[in-house]
């Protein structure tokens, strides 16, 4: 029993779930049990895989070692790429290929940088977001194409599920994050990335190719937040180069509310989720409740700083209690 | 010496202008533990990393066995056979102790070009025995590395060796940083290869923790081998007056 609280406690995104389940109780409460009704379920739903897609591959990233901010400009990017080519009368699946691609260039070069001339990805990833973003502007001529009407919104965006309760993007949400936190857990590959991040001299001396796996999780990484864009702008039904300022730190938030650690080794791809489903739980939380929505960004700083400090103190707590090794 | 597991001949290494090593010629027989002691910046350490893949070699040639061998990166090492210990300790501390003893070498499921889903089951089971094989007690292999002790470490580091049947191995600086008992406990590790018919080689500055375990001492200055003895045919002034 001992060991198992430990074990628990242990668990970086155990004090993301404990803030979750709280803050769904009293946002219940404070909105007169609006909260959880379908209707309004279906809001959080319907966007929560915009950001949890993007958060997916920044937490397997961080665990890694390294670091994105050009996600945001990335998740720009990429719909506003398909949007010209459907505008010039590719069909869907190309534009789609084409789009996935440019991420996977951006994420490659990110890696190639930051591995290369050993520059932090920090900065790396910094000149690459003003980059992107600068050439989500230029590609659209300043005035965005408008998106077809035959494009496959069936696959992405309408509606389904018992209820209607949730948008066919969740779907994909659902099964891409199964596919990372698998990869993750069960895979030798998430055993590389992890050691990779945890302590890069041991993973090197245990002839990992630790270059190859950043690298790698560059690419997942952009490309994860380049459909997540696509997503996004079949379901506002116009590419807008302005979509996805400010996420890159919102996803970087999110992975540390789930317990992921800056410093790499340490988190979970489902800290993520929690993470993210917490800022959109926030986000629409506090509108119900009547709350000025100006709050929106001091609780999500404060819930940043909260979680690591709460994480910190159980990982503490655990570490006494005595169980033999 | 007849049959040496490791023969290395003629070794240069160069560093931007620096002559790191200067044509060293050594072989390592079998199960002999060696001894190779010198101060920083005589080359022994850059002999290592040759050895284990870190580094290669300006010059000069390896042979595993009597093969010629080109040894391009630690995996390649490992796959010859050879391991290495570091000081700083080849483990993750935040990864357990089953999946730290296995990676980069996990076993599969199945795989796609190298790639695949490990067999978790498969690594609980053996660590618990490569544990036990090296009398280190440890209850389960989930915890995490980075509790375990200094010596606790390097003992599990130990256990991975033996667990890929490894024929030589380099223990670089092992007892640095450990309490008196656990840097015992290491020494007791060295001492015991001989039996289990591994190649020892003991890198250390500590010239009492190498007569208490080794065969045979060699000795490097100046990037060059100066002394090459059994243990009992020298003693310390010998080796101090050398270095």
């Amino acid at each position: 029993m001992k060991r198992l609280i430990k074990i628990y406690m242990e668990k970086p995104e155990l004090a993301a779930l404990f803030l979750l389940v709280a803050l769904v109780i009293t946002f219940q409460i404070q909105s007169d049990g609006i909260f959880l009704s379908a209707n309004n379920l279906r809001g959080i739903l319907g966007i929560l895989p915009e950001i949890g897609l993007m958060v997916i591959g920044v937490t397997i990233l961080m665990i890694c070692g390294e670091f994105d901010l050009s996600v945001g400009s990335v998740f720009a990017l990429m719909p506003m790429t398909m949007a010209v080519l459907l505008a010039d009368g590719a069909p869907f699946p190309l534009a789609l290929l084409t789009g996935l691609a440019v991420c996977a260039a951006i994420g490659l070069l990110n890696g190639y940088l930051t591995i290369k001339f050993n520059i932090p990805s920090f900065i790396t990833t910094l000149g690459m977001l003003f980059i992107a973003r600068s050439l989500t502007i230029v590609i659209s001529g300043g005035f965005p194409p408008l998106l077809p009407n035959d494009l496959p919104n069936w696959l992405f965006t309408v509606f389904v599920g018992p209820g209607d309760i949730f948008r066919m993007s969740f779907l994909w949400f659902v099964g891409l994050a199964i596919l990372a936190s698998l990869m993750m857990s069960r895979t030798n590959f998430g055993n590389w990335i992890r050691a990779t991040g945890g302590f890069l001299p041991a993973a090197k001396a245990m002839g990992i190719p630790t270059a190859r796996v950043k690298i790698v999780c560059f690419m997942v990484c952009s490309m994860l937040a380049g459909f997540a864009g696509m997503i996004q702008v079949l379901r506002l039904g116009s590419p807008l180069p302005s979509i996805g300022e400010g996420w890159e730190l919102q996803a970087v938030a999110a992975a540390v509310i789930g317990g992921t650690a800056l410093s790499g080794g340490i988190g979970a791809v489902l800290g993520g989720i929690i993470g993210a489903v917490l800022i959109r739980v926030i986000d629409n939380g506090l509108v119900l409740s009547q709350v000025d929505a100006n709050w929106f960004k001091f609780a999500i700083g404060f819930l940043t700083i909260f979680a690591v400090v709460a994480n910190a103190w159980l990982g503490k707590r655990a570490k006494s209690i005595k169980i033999e090794t | 010496m007849l049959d040496p597991i490791i023969s290395v001949t003629n070794i240069h290494k160069w560093y931007s202008g620096v002559h790191a090593l200067k044509g060293v010629n050594l072989d390592f027989a079998r199960n002999e533990a060696v001894g190779l002691i010198g101060d920083n910046g005589a080359g022994k350490s850059t002999l290592i990393n040759i050895l284990s893949g870190a580094q290669q070699a300006s010059e000069g040639e390896i042979r595993i066995e009597g093969q010629k061998v080109d040894i391009r990166n630690p995996r390649d090492a490992m796959d010859q056979g050879i391991e290495t210990i570091y000081q700083y300790n080849s483990m993750v501390p935040t990864m357990s102790i089953a999946r730290n003893l296995f990676i980069g070498r996990e076993p599969l499921k199945f795989s796609l070009f190298g790639l695949g889903v490990m067999d978790r089951r498969k690594m609980a089971e053996e660590s618990v025995q490569a544990i036990a094989d090296v009398d280190l007690h440890l209850r389960s292999p989930d915890a995490l590395v980075g509790e375990l002790s200094g010596g606790q470490r390097q003992g599990v580091a130990i256990a991975r060796a033996m667990h890929f049947k490894s024929k030589v191995m380099i223990l670089d600086e092992p007892t640095n940083h450990l309490a008196v008992k656990e840097t015992q406990k290491v020494i007791e590790f060295v001492r015991a290869l001989k039996a289990m018919n591994i190649t020892g080689i003991f890198i250390s500055h500590n010239i009492h923790h190498v007569f208490e375990c080794c065969d045979r001492i060699v000795a490097m200055a100046r990037g060059e081998v100066v002394l090459d003895k059994r243990t009992e045919d020298t003693n310390m002034d010998e080796i101090m007056d050398v270095l």
